[in-house]
């Protein structure tokens, strides 16, 4: 098979229009999935998919005509690159376009792509093994989800860009249930590679909060004093994130919307000085320093693609402070150029928080939440989700955990509840559970005086 | 009907690295082996406003090899179509195997099935969309879209159109080889108007589902878009101006154009057998439908009735074979309101003494191993049953309920919550107007049983879904849901503009 950085000269020096971009992604992707104490599927999955993006001008403007495809081979790339020079040739010229970002060059642009086999499973497998065999013994089920995913994408342009970002990622998340499955818990554990996970620790985690479960408690629907663990608070602030376009802000209809007016960059969200933002260089969550975008929409545009990204704060000192933009949106509401970056980070006032054994001493009465499951837009205006808790919904009194209680389905926005944190712990890198595709997150422990658990749900 | 497969994708040497894959297999002993080689094209166009936002088309193709080996599973893909490629995948899928053999106590087992050999089936479309000119689809939009946009108080359009055609090709060792070909579209328009002075807006969708068909569907008289694009703007209006609901208790009267999404999660997703068996309780899920209830359940009222199918002309999980080789059925899923069956793929079938999959297994690419999803899952009508006019006419205090919008389940399928398009007071037995801020809530088995009366035919339609996930990595998948109009008493009603408030 050629190498990938050959077949992307080739698809430029095929290229007969005013400009060309192409981006390839390989992905190599090994899973294993059990259920029960029992495997249940697996996977190793190989891809290369290249994206071509012909640039035509023309009196009437810039237009743009963008092809993906997979399994591209010499022979068939000058079918694909033509194929989207037609589709430029075609269509209306394009709202967004501006100057394409020129001859930047990555350092491992030329090295070889990373191999991955399965011997990237082999530590996982054995103490996978071993948690299964004592889950059989001991009378608990375990399920759960391993992955290991390498990904590269190459970012190379008519104008001089040759970009490479390589991202290796590991997961490993695990359901644990008591046999008649009325205890249920969760937690996941995220790294560069599956190999470096410490199944064990996770497993002892999770049977430790299967104690706590012994005792179970039921609960009415109503608004409760609550801590909601990292996760649960990653989940929220991702649904937070993807609402926070600047030009649709701008039209007029979503939550940072200011009617008449524009965003509502410049107000307080928070009365805690805390700050959400991203940063690609931040350590342990490495992503993407540069743009990458394979279709123009409304938090993305083509020509965008290359621009370097840099420490953006999304809300500082609980303050909104800025919105996801291309240049287009950026030039329509008159704000920086401030695009999507592939990790977000919460915290509290810097050196003030508490670790989560403290915030659960100091708690009187209240929920600890472990994750939310089936969040959904309730209503845009508010940015009001609802969904469920799951795997792990615990009473404390007087600072201690003194049971399990039912789940409840919840009602409530993340830009509201920012409005109401009563107090912020300390931030780690965690997991979201429900959005999937997105690992680059470290969320503190929130405490919420008055968490609107809407209704009881019976699911386990 | 299109008589024959998109000859380019029949130009791909399938039964070489078919060939070159299961020949791997069967050499190293596996007990049974497939060979998926599948093309996907997807094209998407959307509009802002009357501008061209953005458009990319893309084709997807990859191998998969999935083998059964000393009992164990084993999968890979690669998107090489090569005979080297394809050899080298069916090797990685036996070291897979072979590398989570130790976490099996148990053998996979798959019911059998009849072998259907060297067969075609081709999805019922007349306009490939893929044939239509880019220029022609953009003229369209912005036609229509500039139709919506001249309504009074229409601040914003948003069109969208995307066709998909897929291709499949599978081959397994007992001698199974299935050809086909489906083709889905969907457009959709949303029309947003918004209030500066009250700090607030509201959008109002079309209801045209997406479905298995091609161009007509826009051109033809399958949906009536000209009399749906005409009313939005006066409905978003009348929704800008209409009441909120006080929340309380109301008996309901449901459109399928909301119900449809009802019946997905709470009848659709409760009865597929690898969630009520755990394979999903980590992530998408379990059941309350456990296997012990199966035949006792009491699901719903009597007049519930629903069926299983993967025959539906039009309907999006419509197919000849499944992903697993085993030919397309139609079963009920509920008889008379009782649990009468679910939906099966050929391990759980074996695992739970069925004879048979019903075919339900399907992988959204040949990148990722093929999986239980669901089949067009649909509540059937009342023959002679009563028209959406008559349901209403039938309540005193109530809502009728148009659209989807949002929705939002638990874990085990108990527990629910949907909004929709568009809900219009009834008082005594007439419509009286908009309402705003609508959800709906309530416990499966409590909402079916308090269906009262079910529509006839000429209420009965089907819509669906494209992007129902599920699974770990994540699959997508399309499915179709048919219903007719359906009264329901007393269920909950919130404010959702309550709900956020403190």
């Amino acid at each position: 098979m050629i190498a990938t950085q050959e077949l992307i000269e080739k698809a430029l020096q095929l290229s007969r229009a005013d400009a060309c971009i192409v981006i390839a992604d390989e992905t190599n992707c090994l899973n294993i999935r059990w259920a029960n104490n029992e495997l249940t599927s697996n996977g190793f999955s190989r891809s290369r998919q290249l994206t071509i993006i012909s640039i035509l001008n023309s009196a009437e403007g810039t237009s743009t005509g963008v092809v993906l495809a997979s399994g591209v081979t010499c022979e068939s790339l000058e079918t694909l690159v033509r194929k989207a020079e037609g589709i430029a040739r075609a269509t209306v010229p394009a709202k967004d376009a501006q100057p394409l970002l020129t001859g930047r060059t990555s350092p491992n642009w030329d090295e070889p792509s990373p191999e991955t086999s399965v011997e990237v499973l082999s530590r996982f497998v054995p103490a996978m093994g071993g948690a299964l065999s004592r889950a059989r013994c001991e009378g608990r089920l375990l399920f759960g989800y391993a992955e290991h995913a390498s990904r590269s994408t190459y970012l190379a342009s008519s104008t001089g860009l040759r970009l490479r970002h390589d991202q290796p990622a590991g997961r490993v998340e695990m359901n644990a249930k008591s046999c008649d499955h009325y205890a249920s818990v969760w937690g996941g554990t995220v790294g560069t590679t599956v190999a470096d996970i410490d199944v064990e620790e996770l497993e002892l985690y999770l049977t430790r909060r299967l104690g706590w479960a012994r005792r179970r408690l039921k609960l009415p629907a109503g608004r409760y004093e609550t801590l909601l663990l990292p996760s649960p608070v990653a989940d929220l602030m991702l649904w937070l994130y993807s609402s926070a376009g600047a030009r649709n802000a701008h039209d007029g209809g979503t939550v940072f919307s200011k009617y008449g007016d524009g965003t509502r960059i410049g107000e307080r969200i928070s009365p805690v000085s805390m700050s959400l933002r991203s940063d690609p260089a931040t350590p342990g969550l490495q992503c993407n320093p540069f743009v990458v975008a394979y279709a123009s929409g409304d938090t993305s545009s083509i020509f965008d693609n290359g621009l370097p990204l840099l420490s953006t704060n999304w809300i500082s000192d609980g303050t909104l402070s800025a919105l996801v933009q291309t240049r287009l949106s950026a030039s329509l509401t008159g704000l920086p150029v401030t695009p999507r970056i592939d990790n977000l980070i919460l915290e509290g006032p810097l050196g003030m928080g508490h670790a989560l054994d403290e915030m659960i001493a100091n708690t009187a009465r209240g929920l600890l939440v472990s994750s939310l499951w089936y969040i959904r837009e309730a209503d845009p205006r508010t940015l009001l989700l609802t969904g469920l808790t799951r795997d792990g919904v615990f009473l404390i009194e007087r600072g201690e955990i003194v049971g399990a209680v039912n789940n409840f389905r919840f009602n409530e926005s993340p830009v509201d509840l920012l409005g109401r944190i009563s107090e912020v712990g300390i931030t780690e890198r965690t997991l979201p559970r429900e959005e999937v595709k997105f690992m680059g997150t470290a969320m503190p422990p929130l405490r919420i005086s008055d968490f609107n658990m809407s209704s009881v749900s019976e699911a386990l | 009907m299109p008589s024959e497969i998109d000859p380019m994708f029949l130009a791909l040497p399938l039964r070489e690295l078919a060939d070159a894959a299961l020949g791997r297999a069967c050499a190293a002993g596996a007990a049974h082996a497939d060979f998926r080689c599948e093309w996907i094209k997807d094209a998407q166009l959307s509009l802002r406003d009357c501008a061209l936002d953005g458009a990319h088309s893309s084709i997807a193709s990859a191998l998969g090899v999935r083998v059964v080996l000393d009992g164990a599973w084993g999968f890979a893909s690669c998107t090489e179509l090569t005979t080297d490629g394809a050899a080298q995948t069916a090797a990685r899928a036996m070291e897979m195997a072979k590398i989570t053999r130790p976490l099996c106590s148990e053998r996979v087992e798959l019911a059998a099935e009849p072998v259907h050999s060297n067969v075609t089936w081709i999805s019922s479309y007349e306009m490939n969309p893929f044939d239509v000119p880019d220029s022609d689809k953009l003229a369209l939009l912005d036609d229509w879209s500039r139709g919506i946009m001249a309504g009074k108080g229409v601040n914003h359009v948003y069109a969208k159109l995307q066709a998909v055609q897929e291709n499949k090709f599978y081959a397994d060792l007992a001698g199974t080889v299935t050809t086909q070909e489906r083709v889905r579209i969907h457009p959709q328009f949303i029309a947003i108007s918004i209030d500066a002075a009250n700090g607030s807006f509201e959008t109002m969708r079309t209801l045209a589902p997406p479905v298995s068909q091609g161009w007509e569907y826009l051109t033809r008289a399958e949906w009536d878009w000209d009399a749906e694009l005409a009313c939005l703007p006066e409905l978003l209006a009348e929704k800008m101006r209409a009441p909120s609901v006080e929340a309380g208790t109301y008996d309901l009267v449901i459109d399928p154009s909301n119900l449809w999404l009802t019946i997905h999660e709470s009848i659709g997703h409760a009865t597929e057998l690898d969630r009520v068996l755990g394979y999903e309780a980590a992530y998408a899920g379990t059941s309350f439908a456990t296997f012990d209830k199966f035949g006792i359940l009491k699901y719903g009222s009597p007049v519930v009735n629903v069926t299983a199918d993967r025959i539906a002309e039009h309907g999006l999980a419509t197919i000849g074979y499944d992903d697993e080789g085993v030919a397309a059925q139609c079963w009920d899923i509920i008889r008379d309101g009782v649990l009468f069956g679910y939906q099966l793929d050929r391990r759980t079938a074996r695992l739970r003494g069925f004879a048979r999959s019903n075919g339900c297994a399907s992988g959204d690419s040949a990148s990722c191993m093929a999986i239980q999803r669901m089949a067009n899952i649909s509540l059937k009508p009342a023959i002679g049953g009563p028209s959406t006019e008559n349901l209403i006419a039938a309540t005193k205090r109530g809502i009728y309920v148009v659209g989807d919008k949002s929705w939002s389940i638990d874990m085990q399928r108990y527990n629910f919550q949907f909004t929709g398009q568009r809900f219009y007071k009834i008082e005594n037995g007439r419509l009286a107007g908009q309402l705003r801020d609508v959800a709906y809530q309530s416990t499966t088995t409590d909402f079916w049983g308090s269906a009262e009366a079910v529509g006839g035919p000429a209420t009965y339609v089907l819509y669906g879904a494209d992007r129902c996930g599920k699974s770990q990595p994540l699959q997508l998948a399309a499915v179709s849901h048919g219903s007719p109009s359906v009264l329901f008493r007393n269920i909950r009603v919130l404010n959702m503009s309550q709900e956020a408030e403190r």
